[in-house]
């Protein structure tokens, strides 16, 4: 029998939809108990309104698959990261077109720096690999996403920007 | 559950068929929302609406730009910055409803005036009104996203476990704010004559709304270990914006403070005239079609 966890776990991002919400890391915990089934995950950024929608897709997928009780709960702490999306994930990105984001690690203490000018962050165009990329801005077409370009190959690329 | 056509998923099926749509589940489900011992809640609820208000008028101010900006990238950034500080206020909003058992919508569309409680420097039309430009919204940026950023990162070890986790997950996104608005700051202070004299203009215009942001309340006052001071926070927010001044070769306005009336202001509900027009446009679809959803 395939288990709640498992089913869970294959439901894909609405908008990153070669990722599953596990692969993404926003899967934090499925748990199961006489058909009952709790789900918890939580957002990528404060006003990701994508949020709704995995809920939906996780309630809706789970259902269909016979669980009669589905509970879908929204975790806020600890904040996502982007080291919490999978090795696995990292590759889809980057077969998708979309660069994925560098290892982040934990937040040094102390006041968050401020950073007059773009970090210069060696980032590899998925089109082609060139390290001679450039960011054109910092926000994309969705809240997790940064634009940047390949100046070996001309391409515009998106880059999950790292938090 | 998939579709042939991306409009074929408009048409209803289930409630929260569209991510944009109203059939939000509660901001806060499943977080722990239990009340600290001890805590006054209404004074809870009145700080957990000022932060909040702050983030929703100021989400609402960034989101009039949109498709006016300057540049195409920057109708994205500003935004994706105003979607940051909805979801900031809606969770703020939540916990605040909580106690005043009213929810997220009935405190952003439903409240006069008078019962805000966002700073004055939230909702000044700083463009694309005829109350600023571009150069001025990036000075009101730098100055709130420091301000707020400080506010947060103290926050973060607050008592109330919704506060310290809003605070912990919104402190990433005010970095990248920060960053963003220091950034123009700079290419705008450091560039052509027009773009210089435009970055101080902004300044200017928002400088007397700065002491605002320090000014203890006695609702943080009421909630020691809950609310932050912002008092403590002057020192950190002024090295801040010094550093980015001086960078972008600007000149740190005079202080002057903008009038109040008996004393009072944004945390008092007391606004500027701007206001009204604001909470107009804002709540108008709410309040002529009640229960409106798409």
């Amino acid at each position: 029998m395939t288990t709640a966890l498992e089913i869970a776990s294959a439901v894909r991002d609405p908008e990153l939809p070669v990722l599953t919400l596990a692969d993404l890391g926003v899967l934090r915990e499925v748990s199961e108990e006489d058909g009952r089934v709790v789900v918890t995950i939580t957002p990528t950024y404060s006003g990701c309104p994508a949020i709704d929608e995995m809920g939906a897709d996780l309630r809706r997928t789970l259902i269909s698959a016979g669980f009669s009780e589905v509970e879908v709960r929204l975790s806020l702490s600890p904040a996502w990261t982007t080291d919490w999306i999978s090795r696995e994930g990292r590759s889809k990105l980057a077969a998708a077109g979309i660069a994925p984001p560098a290892r982040v690690g934990p937040s040094a203490a102390g006041p968050v720096p401020l950073n007059l000018v773009p970090p210069s962050r060696q980032v590899a165009c998925p089109q082609c690999g060139s390290l001679n990329t450039s960011e054109i801005s910092r926000f994309g077409s969705t809240a997790c996403k940064a634009l940047r370009r390949c100046h070996a190959c001309s391409e515009p690329f998106e880059h999950v920007k790292e938090i | 559950m998939s579709f042939d056509n991306a409009y074929e998923s408009l048409l209803g099926h289930e409630d929260a068929h569209w991510a944009f749509g109203t059939g939000f589940s509660e901001a806060l489900s499943g977080v722990n929302r239990e009340f600290p011992t001890g805590v006054d809640r209404d004074a809870l609820a009145a700080y957990c609406l000022m932060v909040g208000d702050d983030a929703l008028i100021l989400s609402q101010r960034l989101s009039e730009w949109c498709s006016r900006a300057p540049e195409l990238e920057e109708d994205i950034a500003l935004a994706n910055i105003a979607l940051d500080l909805l979801g900031q206020a809606r969770m703020l909003l939540t916990r605040a409803g909580e106690v005043l058992g009213r929810d997220e919508d009935a405190l952003a569309y439903l409240r006069d005036e008078r019962e805000f409680r966002n700073v004055h420097l939230a909702e000044i039309d700083c463009g694309p009104g005829p109350g600023g430009d571009f150069a001025t919204t990036i000075a009101r940026l730098l100055v709130f996203s420091s301000w707020r950023l400080a506010l947060f990162s103290c926050l973060r070890g607050s008592a109330d476990p919704v506060l310290a986790a809003v605070a912990e997950k919104g402190l990433k996104e005010l970095a990248y704010h920060r960053d963003h608005a220091a950034q123009w700051t700079v290419r705008l202070g450091d560039g052509t004559d027009e773009s210089h004299r435009r970055m101080q203009a902004g300044l200017e215009r928002v400088w007397p709304f700065v002491d605002e942001l320090f000014a203890r309340h006695r609702v943080e006052a009421a909630l020691t270990g809950v609310a932050v001071d912002p008092a403590s926070l002057r020192s950190e927010v002024d090295g801040v914006l010094d550093a980015v001044l001086s960078a972008a070769g600007l000149t740190r306005p005079a202080d002057r403070r903008a009038a109040r009336v008996a004393g009072m202001a944004g945390r008092d509900g007391v606004h500027t005239e701007a206001m009204g027009f604001l909470l107009a446009e804002m709540q108008h679809l709410h309040r002529s079609l009640p229960g409106a959803v798409w």
